[in-house]
C-alpha cells in the first residue's frame, strides 16, 4: 500500500479539517497552520507504523461528525473536536501527536521558534559553564551518608 | 574527568536546592567532557538516549565491546539462546541457541556467564528446567523469577521566565540525595535520588503539554507553546523499590517467541512503601520547582517511558536457601554458572543502575580470575 492510498481521499480531509484545528495558521507569529500542505504530505509520507491507529481515530472523528468536517459548521465542529479529543482515547492521542511532531519539525515552524535550521551534529551546542561557587554550600555539608564499619 | 557545564537548567536548580537548604551534585551522565582514549568530548548534540554521533556517550558498543574483541572474543549477533545445558555431574555443559538464520546450534562451554537482566535470565533459568532441575536451573531456593524490583519513578516539571538548556545538552543536570537515606518520621523505609532534568525540544514539548491538557488546541497555541517551549526544568524521583516475592517473572504458558522459545510473563504491583515514598518525592520535587520560580507545574506518576530497570529476580547472597548466586556471583547450584546483571540485585538502589551493573560483573570477573584454582569448589 502506497502512503498516500494509507488514507482515503475523505480522511485525508478530515486530517487536513482536525490538524488546522489542533494548530491554525497565524499572521502574528508567522506560521502555517498544520493544514499546510508540506506538513500534511510529511504526515501521510510518514504515518508507517501509526497508520492503523490514525485511520481507526479519523474512523472515530467521522462517526462523530456525521458528515465531512468541513461540511459542519464552526460551532459544531468545534463541539466534535472536544468530543474527539475526550472520548478517542490512544487513537486520537496518536492522531494529535502525528500532527504536532510533523508541525514542529517543519522548517518555517522551526525558524519562527528561533532555532537554528541544522541537525546537532557535527557542530553541537554551547553549554554556560554556570557559577561553580553554588556548589560552595554542598561542598561544607556535614557527612550525610553512612559510613561502612 | 571535569563536570558537565552546569548550563542555565543546573544553575536555576542549584539556586533553588541552596534556597532549600538540600544536597545535590553535578550528575555523572556517561559522556566523556574531555577526549577519552579515543573517543571525541561532548559537544552537547543532546540525543544522548538513542545514540551519539560524537562517540561521546560511554555506551557499550564503544567501550568494553572494542576491548573485548582486540581480546579475542567472539561475538555472535542475532542469537537467541533457548537453555542452558547440564551434564551428568549437574554443571553446565554450555547452551542451545538460535543462530541468526534461526539454525539451532549447541556450544559446550566450561564456564557460563548470564548477562540478561532481571527478565531475561530468570526466563532463560526457568526455561533450562530438566531431571535435575525440575523447577529451573540454579533454582533449589525457588528464588529465581521473584523479588522482581523495578525504579518507580515519579516526574514533576514546571516552566520558568528565562529559557532552560532545553535538549541541547545531555538530559540529566544535577542530581541530589537529599533523601535517599531511611528516615522513620517520613513512614516508609529506604528513599530515593532526585534526578534534575534541563528540559526538552519542541517536538516532545509539543506532543506532551498537548496530552497533558497544558498546551491547547486552536487560537492560543502558539502563545501558549512559546511560553512552554524552551523555558521547562523537571526533577524526578527514582525511587528505592524493595523486594516483594509476589512481583515475578514466571513462563508464560501460551506465549512464545518466534524461535518457539516460551515467554516471560511479568506481574508486578508498586508496593505501599514504594507508593509513600513517591508521594514524599512528588511533594518534595514541588517545592524545589516552585523554589526555582516554575509554573505550570505537572506531575507524571509514575512515568510511563523510563525506571522500569529490571532487578532483583536471581538475588545474591550467602545462604543457598534465601538467595540464587554467591556474594561472587557464582551459582549456588551450578558451580560453573554465574550471573552478572541486574537480576542479582537485593534491593533496587534509589539510582540508575547501570553503573552498579557494571561493578558487580568487573567485580565477579576479577573474583573468577583470582579464583580460577578453585573456582568450582
Amino acid at each position: 500500500m502506497s502512503a498516500v492510498s494509507a488514507l482515503t481521499s475523505t480522511q485525508r480531509d478530515d486530517l487536513r479539517v482536525v490538524a488546522a484545528m489542533i494548530v491554525p495558521a497565524s499572521t502574528e507569529y508567522k506560521v502555517p497552520g498544520a493544514d499546510d500542505s508540506a506538513i500534511q504530505a510529511d504526515m501521510i509520507a510518514t504515518l508507517g507504523r501509526d497508520t492503523d491507529v490514525v485511520r481507526a481515530a479519523l474512523d472515530h472523528l467521522a462517526r462523530l461528525a456525521g458528515k465531512p468536517l468541513a461540511d459542519l459548521d464552526p460551532a459544531r465542529r468545534s463541539a466534535v473536536a472536544h468530543e474527539f479529543r475526550a472520548s478517542g482515547g490512544n487513537a486520537a492521542a496518536t492522531l494529535t501527536r502525528v500532527v504536532l511532531q510533523c508541525y514542529y519539525r517543519d522548517d518555517r515552524v522551526v525558524r519562527s521558534l528561533g532555532l537554528e535550521l541544522r541537525p546537532p551534529f557535527p557542530k553541537g551546542y554551547a553549554l554556560e559553564q554556570g557559577d561553580w561557587s553554588l556548589l560552595d554550600p554542598v561542598r561544607t555539608r556535614p557527612p550525610m551518608w553512612r559510613r561502612i564499619s | 574527568m571535569p563536570p558537565q557545564p552546569l548550563g542555565r537548567s543546573g544553575a536555576r536548580l542549584a539556586k533553588a536546592m541552596n534556597k532549600l537548604g538540600w544536597h545535590w551534585w553535578p550528575s555523572d551522565t556517561t559522556v566523556a567532557t574531555v577526549d577519552y582514549e579515543g573517543r571525541a568530548r561532548c559537544i552537547n548534540l543532546g540525543h544522548c538516549t538513542p545514540g551519539c554521533a560524537q562517540g561521546a556517550k560511554a555506551s557499550t558498543d564503544i567501550t568494553y565491546w572494542p576491548v573485548a574483541l582486540r581480546a579475542g572474543i567472539e561475538l555472535r549477533t542475532h542469537c537467541r539462546v533457548r537453555e542452558i545445558t547440564t551434564n551428568e555431574h549437574g554443571m553446565a555443559s554450555g547452551v542451545v541457541y538460535y543462530d541468526k538464520d534461526g539454525v539451532e546450534q549447541f556450544q559446550p562451554a566450561e564456564v557460563v556467564v548470564i548477562a540478561c537482566n532481571g527478565i531475561g535470565t530468570p526466563r532463560l533459568l526457568l526455561n533450562s528446567a530438566s531431571g535435575r532441575f525440575p523447577d529451573g536451573l540454579a533454582n533449589s531456593s525457588g528464588l529465581v523469577g521473584k523479588n522482581l524490583m523495578f525504579h518507580p519513578y515519579a516526574q514533576m516539571y514546571g516552566y520558568v521566565d528565562e529559557p532552560t538548556d532545553s535538549n541541547r545538552a545531555p538530559p540529566t543536570c544535577l542530581w541530589s540525595k537529599e533523601f535517599y537515606e531511611t528516615d522513620p518520621a517520613r513512614g516508609f523505609v529506604r528513599g530515593y535520588a532526585f534526578q534534575f532534568g534541563r528540559g526538552v525540544g519542541p517536538v516532545f514539548e509539543a506532543v506532551a503539554s498537548e496530552a497533558k491538557g497544558i498546551l491547547p488546541w486552536g487560537e492560543d497555541h502558539h502563545r501558549m507553546f512559546r511560553k512552554l517551549n524552551g523555558h521547562r526544568l523537571a526533577v524526578s524521583a527514582i525511587c528505592e523499590d524493595l523486594p516483594e516475592e509476589h512481583n515475578r517473572v514466571t513462563l508464560d504458558g501460551v506465549l512464545k517467541d518466534s524461535h518457539g522459545i516460551p515467554a516471560p510473563r511479568v506481574d508486578y504491583t508498586i508496593g505501599e512503601n514504594s507508593t509513600k515514598m513517591l508521594e514524599h518525592g512528588i511533594a518534595r520535587g514541588k517545592e524545589i520547582l516552585a523554589a526555582a520560580g516554575a509554573t505550570n507545574i505537572c506531575v507524571n506518576n509514575p512515568i510511563l517511558y523510563g525506571g522500569w530497570h529490571l532487578l532483583g529476580t536471581a538475588r545474591m547472597g550467602t545462604d543457598p536457601a534465601r538467595s540464587v548466586v554467591n556474594e561472587w556471583g557464582r551459582s549456588h547450584d551450578v558451580k560453573n554458572l554465574f550471573i552478572v546483571d541486574g537480576s542479582v540485585f537485593v534491593t533496587s538502589g534509589g539510582v540508575n543502575p547501570t553503573s552498579t551493573i557494571q561493578a558487580i560483573a568487573l567485580y565477579v570477573a576479577d573474583q573468577m580470575k583470582q579464583r580460577l584454582a578453585n573456582l568450582f569448589d
